[in-house]
């Protein structure tokens, strides 16, 4: 005989096993819905053609693949950027001498304003606007000026969550870094900074997967990125495939990232939960 | 020791909007001497510490440090800053750094000493109050008596002239008193000047040059501790001390 369980180790065992033959069961019925009854569907057949279409899929992909290097050299260029000038920004909007008063000021306006205009937009209006201002031809690629448009996009919202996190960081670090005699600077890069960063890195892990999605719409001033090569590819072949295909290529890279957000943030609540520092 | 004084304060003012915290505090802080701030919560301890530490400024009197007025509006506190040490009821250890590195970030960045010679200082600081061994660790791995104790390690780092420690017991558990009252008895031995706000009645009885009895921003009466506490003048002291006595904490 086994040692015999606790009252409550019984309950909840029991708890267990049930919530195991529920969760089972649902999962099993809502596939069988999802395999059995979709197909059934009227147009079923037609979907299936224009959007699942194996030999369109192994065609595409490749050539997916090769545009979507595009996407992912945008998004390395633009993300350290993104974080410097977030940093900056979320740096002014804080600076309270008043010979500072413009940069804040200018802080203040750069967040509301790029904040505040979809992303599509901004891309639209700065993708065509800046080289229409004669630029020389290696200034008028849109390439640079789509990923200039997400690290202003991006930078405003970023700056925000820094700025938050600067706040977050209890006042009474910054006391007892003033009574060491460190300077404001000093106490801004070895004691506040730090601390900020290691509380917002869950939501800079979100901001990065939207900004690895959001790349695709630097397609819409002409650079031949995923996006638009599946549109060419659609095109050709008037089939949605290549559509689904580079959602399939997105999703190797955006679910890794969100589950490694979801990661560090679950991490990062079981610290502070434990940790007993003000 | 009553000879040249350390730290005097003249007529020091300071309000919070409309409501008053310091009354006009007169305090002479002879050197090598241990002066002790008692009373009841808000009557103005800690933020009579604040001040005198800049992290508030004061609206009106003077604080001088060695002769020296600290208060006038518009001086650089940064270099005033360094030669006053202050521990926090809270601590208030950086918990992103070690240990170590919590004591020698003083020195490192406002001394402009070299790394490893900062942390070897440290070391050596830590070793002298017991902590040699906790060295590596970070804060929130520690007791709290052993991170209050590394909080007075990296305020002694800087070599302070003078000591400000507010309520640097009250957020501990009994037991771990102790050992940090054991430092301060150790520092006052050392001859270090000390502005101290307490709750811990008896040891400000034992450690305390001179106790001085706060109240609504006033210091009310202050004496030698054997008179302060043995034979009070004023009947709110009198009314305050029996009330600790009652909550069994002298």
């Amino acid at each position: 005989m086994k040692p015999t369980l606790t009252r409550r180790a019984a309950y909840e065992q029991a708890q267990r096993r049930r919530a195991v033959v529920i969760a089972t069961a649902s999962t099993i019925i809502a596939l069988v819905a999802l395999v059995v009854l979709v197909p059934l569907t009227p147009g079923w057949h037609k979907v299936k053609r224009s959007f699942f279409d194996g030999d369109v899929f192994s065609d595409s992909f490749p050539r997916l693949l090769e545009a979507f290097w595009l996407d992912i050299k945008i998004l390395l260029w633009a993300t350290p950027f993104i974080l410097i000038v977030a940093l900056l920004v979320a740096l002014a909007r804080g600076a309270r001498r008043p010979a500072m008063f413009p940069v804040r000021a200018f802080a203040v306006i750069y967040t509301d304003v790029l904040r505040g205009i979809p992303v599509i937009l901004l891309v639209f209006l700065i993708g065509f606007g800046v080289p229409a201002l004669g630029l020389s031809r290696e200034w008028s690629n849109p390439v640079i000026w789509g990923t200039v448009t997400l690290v202003l996009s991006y930078s405003a919202y970023v700056s925000e969550v820094i700025r938050a996190g600067i706040d977050s960081v209890h006042e009474s670090q910054r006391a007892a870094a003033r009574s060491l005699g460190m300077t404001g600077n000093q106490t801004m890069t070895s004691v506040i900074l730090p601390q900020a960063f290691r509380r917002i890195v869950p939501p800079l892990m979100n901001s990065f997967v939207s900004l690895q999605k959001d790349v695709a719409l630097v397609s819409l001033i002409g650079p031949v990125e995923i996006l638009r090569q599946a549109g060419i590819d659609k095109a050709k072949t008037a089939n949605f495939t290549p559509y689904v295909a580079a959602a399939v290529i997105f999703l190797a890279l955006t679910i890794p990232c969100t589950r490694l957000a979801d990661w560090a943030l679950a991490r990062q609540r079981s610290r502070t939960g434990a940790t007993t520092i003000a | 020791m009553t000879g040249e004084l350390k730290l005097e304060l003249r007529g020091v003012r300071k309000a919070f909007d409309t409501t008053t915290v310091l009354d006009g505090i007169d305090l002479n802080v002879p050197k090598g001497n241990v002066i002790t701030l008692i009373g009841a919560s808000g009557s103005g301890k800690s933020t009579l510490l604040r001040c005198v530490n800049l992290l508030e400024p004061v609206d009106d009197g003077e604080i001088l440090l060695d002769g020296v007025d600290i208060a006038e509006p518009g001086l650089d506190p940064d270099p005033i800053r360094r030669r006053i040490g202050m521990v926090f009821q809270n601590f208030n250890l950086f918990p992103h750094m070690s240990v170590t590195d919590n004591v020698a970030i003083g020195p490192r960045k406002v001394l402009g000493v070299p790394k490893n010679e900062a942390r070897e200082s440290g070391l050596k600081m830590l070793t002298r109050l017991g902590l040699a061994d906790r060295a590596d660790a970070y804060p929130d791995q520690l007791s709290g008596g052993q991170q209050q104790r590394v909080a007075i390690a990296r305020s002694l780092a800087m070599n302070p002239e003078v000591m400000l420690l507010d309520e640097i017991t009250s957020a501990l558990d009994p037991e771990l008193v102790g050992e940090v009252l054991d430092v301060i008895r150790d520092l006052k031995s050392d001859g270090m000047t000390m502005l101290f706000a307490t709750h811990e009645m008896t040891f400000a009885r034992e450690i305390s040059d001179r106790v001085c009895f706060l109240h609504q921003g006033t210091i009310l009466e202050d004496g030698p501790p054997d008179q302060l506490f043995g034979n009070p003048r004023e009947p709110r002291t009198r009314a305050f001390l029996q009330r600790v006595v009652d909550s069994g904490r002298l």
